[in-house]
């Protein structure tokens, strides 16, 4: 609600006393804020009356460029929406297209996206629950926070090849496989942050001046947190149990054992605790996703093909040589590596008009070459039948919804993003009122804020 | 902490599937739906703009509906629909080469709801009873005003802020209509699909 | 200019002492803002150059970190944030989003943030990784080494004409 600056009325608190409201404007440029919001806030001595809450100042036009583009250039921009878990964004997007394309990936495929979209989540509530210990003076957990962040991202780095924005998915599959060694790697990164979320539990849960700061503080009810279309870890801390992957499953997530923490007072504690059992049930999805998923792709067999270096194999295409080099496969750049020919089974749908091909068959055959030029050429490309189809994912904050519409041709006519945190941002200026100034600084750390996802 | 706590808001065994959906609306209100499909196996309605506040009203209260989120409220330009060329590649060297048929459907989407201009989407969701459903009501260009479901959702009023914000359609009975995504100075409609993506209007600096 | 022995090696004595101990303002908006964060803790520490402790007030920043894209409703902000800066002050356009736009080449983001400012050190990248961003920062620090206490620098290289359209 917009604060009419005439409203300052005064008080009289006592026979002889009268005060005023006064009129605060914390941001945009505050530290606390994240950058980018703007809360306007009416005062009564330290207690907030009213509050405005200003978003916008990082709207890039997401969903603009999105129709500028093709269905999988869209993908560095959602990588781009909620950047502290991009991989869940990933995953979203392209299991939407993938649904109104009503084709189906490889089940490892959706073993390899369901691993690595929890690593994501580690990912974020790490950083949301670093931060927002920061913000209350507990710089050490923050840096225990990023060490083991830094863990997952070398990880993370090991398989897509970039740390933060990863454009790993594919309409129609993944880039490439997981390395041999991910399982111990996985296991390394996972036993340092553990060790981090226990020295972190020691510094804070039990603290004193924390646990203050953060009970009953920025309290929520569960009817309130449905009106306003909140989901996700702020939902569950309110009592209301509901996760998409649970209710919604995609994926492989009805194959998986896990636990959903819900809370009961809905204050800020209760989301600081949803959120660090949650990582704790994400490591746990991770390990058994890696003992259940099917094994990886099969050796070549030395008799009837081996590997050759790249050039080599296209030296002997440019000739025609096509029978030397049929069941070969190439030793390619470390770029491509896990997207060769023995792995694309795995890795990618079996549908020529989505999918690119190994490199392999790209420089090794006609077909292949057909197959690439069709998919990158201008005006062509995945062409979705026309419709509209609407999925939801479980994200860090939230459901994560894309609403895809195609009109056939090889850009998306309209893609939507439905951001879990604009809707808790929309209930912030209710959450803030009765709370003191300082309280607004756990509160708004709760939220998890990213600005990416909130202006799109 | 985790897991079966029993709280009465929480997994629920009914549920409905989306025949029955569509079916349970169209039965209520005969004249307000135009027309229905299951495109994809998510439920919509099209509901014409008049019986858009009667129909929300009754997917939020009726117990078997318990529509308890909106989850999304959007809108859609269907101005450019159908009308956007697929280049030929090389065509001015004269090699035609026709792109790529597009993947086949068996039931095919109806296509854009009516012949308006804008379609406001919403996108319903019950804790409850797990079911979804897609409510799409055409807005015409010149009248673009549609009734305001914030009294129903708070919800909404950020979303129709948005939505007026990047499209400029008026939400009647919206507490206070104005831009969230951009600044009060610019002029135009981002989203519509006449905006040009890199036309600028900066407030300081060089328009480049 | 007129270089005395002294003066030269008091301008000497000053950078070196500037760029060990930089106050940064990180105006962090989107997401370059994870990678400045994994900058600034202890895997790839820049507390190491001197430069870690960031200042969360313009008056009391020198090195403006502008970290993630800029839209047009945020610039006068960062405008007015930069002017409330006292000399000497460096600006530092962290991401390839602030050097020139990124491709978020639309209607709602400002296409370099040198139009509006001028920039000392280029960082690009989407997100830049931490190494390159140590680079730039030992790019400024020489920059900051070879400015002279009357404030003259060397002067920035002129914007290239394929950028202006």
């Amino acid at each position: 609600m917009p604060i009419e600056t005439t409203d300052l009325t005064p008080h009289s608190h006592s026979a002889d006393l009268e005060t005023r409201d006064m009129l605060l404007n914390i941001g945009p440029a505050h530290p606390a804020m994240h950058g980018i919001i703007r809360i306007v806030a009416k005062l009564d001595g330290e207690r907030i009356e009213e509050a405005e809450v200003e978003i916008g100042y990082l709207h890039r036009g997401f969903e603009k460029m999105a129709e500028t583009v093709d269905y999988n250039g869209v993908m560095p921009y959602t990588d781009r929406l909620n950047y502290v878990s991009p991989l869940i964004n990933n995953m979203g997007y392209s299991m939407a297209v993938e649904k109104l394309l009503g084709i189906s990936v490889p089940e490892r495929c959706h073993y390899v996206r369901v691993i690595m979209s929890e690593i994501s989540r580690i990912c974020d509530h790490l950083t949301c629950v670093g931060a927002s210990a920061m913000e209350l003076g507990a710089f050490t957990v923050f840096l225990y926070m990023i060490k083991a962040r830094e863990y997952l991202w070398e990880l993370v780095e090991k398989v897509t090849g970039a740390r933060m924005t990863i454009s790993y998915c594919r309409i129609g599959g993944v880039k490439a496989d997981l390395t041999a060694d991910f399982p111990e790697w996985c296991r390394k990164a996972f036993e340092e942050t553990r060790k981090v979320l226990a020295e972190s539990d020691g510094l804070l849960t039990r603290n004193r001046i924390f646990a203050d700061r953060m009970s009953g503080t920025g309290v929520i009810s569960a009817e309130d947190a449905m009106a306003y279309g909140i989901t996700g870890p702020f939902l569950r801390a309110s009592g209301v149990d509901y996760d998409v992957r649970k209710d919604n499953p995609y994926a492989v997530y009805d194959r998986l054992n896990f636990d959903v923490p819900v809370g009961t007072r809905g204050d800020n504690m209760d989301r600081y605790l949803v959120r660090m059992e949650e990582m704790h049930q994400s490591m746990r999805i991770v390990e058994e996703a890696l003992r259940q998923m099917p094994p990886g792709p099969v050796q070549i067999n030395p008799e009837t093909g081996h590997a050759i270096p790249a050039a080599e194999m296209v030296d002997l295409a440019k000739v025609g040589n096509i029978e030397a080099i049929s069941g070969d496969s190439a030793v390619t750049c470390p770029t491509l590596e896990g997207s060769g020919r023995a792995q694309h089974a795995s890795i990618a749908a079996d549908e020529k008009r989505v999918v690119f091909p190994p490199k392999e068959d790209t420089y090794g055959n006609i077909e292949g070459l057909m197959q690439q030029f069709k998919l990158v050429m201008y005006g062509h490309g995945v062409r979705p039948p026309k419709g509209e189809v609407y999925f939801p994912v479980e994200g860090a904050n939230g459901e994560l919804g894309f609403y895809v519409v195609s009109d056939g041709t090889a850009n998306p006519y309209r893609v939507r993003v439905r951001p879990p945190c604009f809707a808790i941002m929309s209930a912030l200026h209710k959450i803030l009122t009765g709370d003191m100034i300082a309280d607004m600084i756990p509160t708004f750390g709760s939220v998890n804020m990213i600005g990416g996802e909130l202006d799109r | 902490m985790s897991g079966a706590n029993a709280s009465p808001i929480g997994r629920s065994q009914q549920e409905m599937n989306t025949t029955s959906l569509i079916e349970a609306v169209t039965k209520h209100f005969p004249q307000a739906v135009a027309a229905s499909h299951s495109y994809r196996g998510d439920a919509t309605v099209i509901v014409r703009a008049e019986f858009l506040l009667e129909v929300a009203r009754f997917l939020k209260e009726d117990p078997e509906m318990r529509m308890s989120y909106l989850m999304d409220l959007t809108a859609v330009d269907y101005s450019a629909f159908g009308k956007r060329p697929a280049p030929a590649f090389f065509a001015s060297s004269g090699v035609a080469v026709g792109p790529s048929p597009e993947i086949p459907d068996e039931n095919p989407w109806p296509g854009p709801p009516g012949e308006t201009r804008f379609a406001v989407v919403y996108h319903f969701f019950s804790v409850t009873h797990k079911h979804r459903l897609r409510v799409v009501v055409p807005a015409d260009e010149a009248a673009a005003e549609v009734d305001s479901v914030a009294s129903l959702w708070p919800a909404a009023n950020w979303l129709e802020r948005e939505v007026w914000d990047m499209f400029g359609i008026r939400f009647r009975g919206h507490p206070g209509l104005k831009r969230i995504l951009m600044y009060e100075g610019f002029e135009g409609h981002p989203l519509r699909k006449d905006y040009p993506v890199k036309k600028r209007q900066p407030l300081i600096g060089p328009v480049n | 200019m007129n270089d005395s022995f002294f003066t030269s090696r008091l301008d000497e004595a000053i950078g070196w002492a500037r760029k060990y101990s930089i106050f940064q303002y990180p105006f962090v908006t989107a997401c370059c803002g994870m990678e400045y964060m994994a900058t600034a803790c202890s895997h790839y520490d820049v507390d190491r150059f001197g430069a870690g402790l960031p200042r969360f007030s313009p008056r009391q920043a020198d090195v403006l970190f502008v970290v993630g894209t800029i839209s047009h409703k945020m610039a006068p902000v960062l405008k007015r944030i930069y002017e409330q800066m006292a000399d000497p002050k460096w600006v530092v356009a962290f991401g390839v989003c602030t050097c020139t736009g990124g491709f978020y080449d639309n209607y709602a983001t400002v296409m370099g943030i040198d139009t509006i400012m001028p920039v000392d050190v280029y960082i690009p990248g989407c997100p830049p990784r931490p190494e390159m961003v140590l680079d730039g920062l030992m790019k400024l620090q020489n920059k900051i080494q070879h400015q002279r206490t009357t404030g003259e620098r060397a002067a920035p290289e002129p914007r290239p004409e394929i950028l202006e359209r």
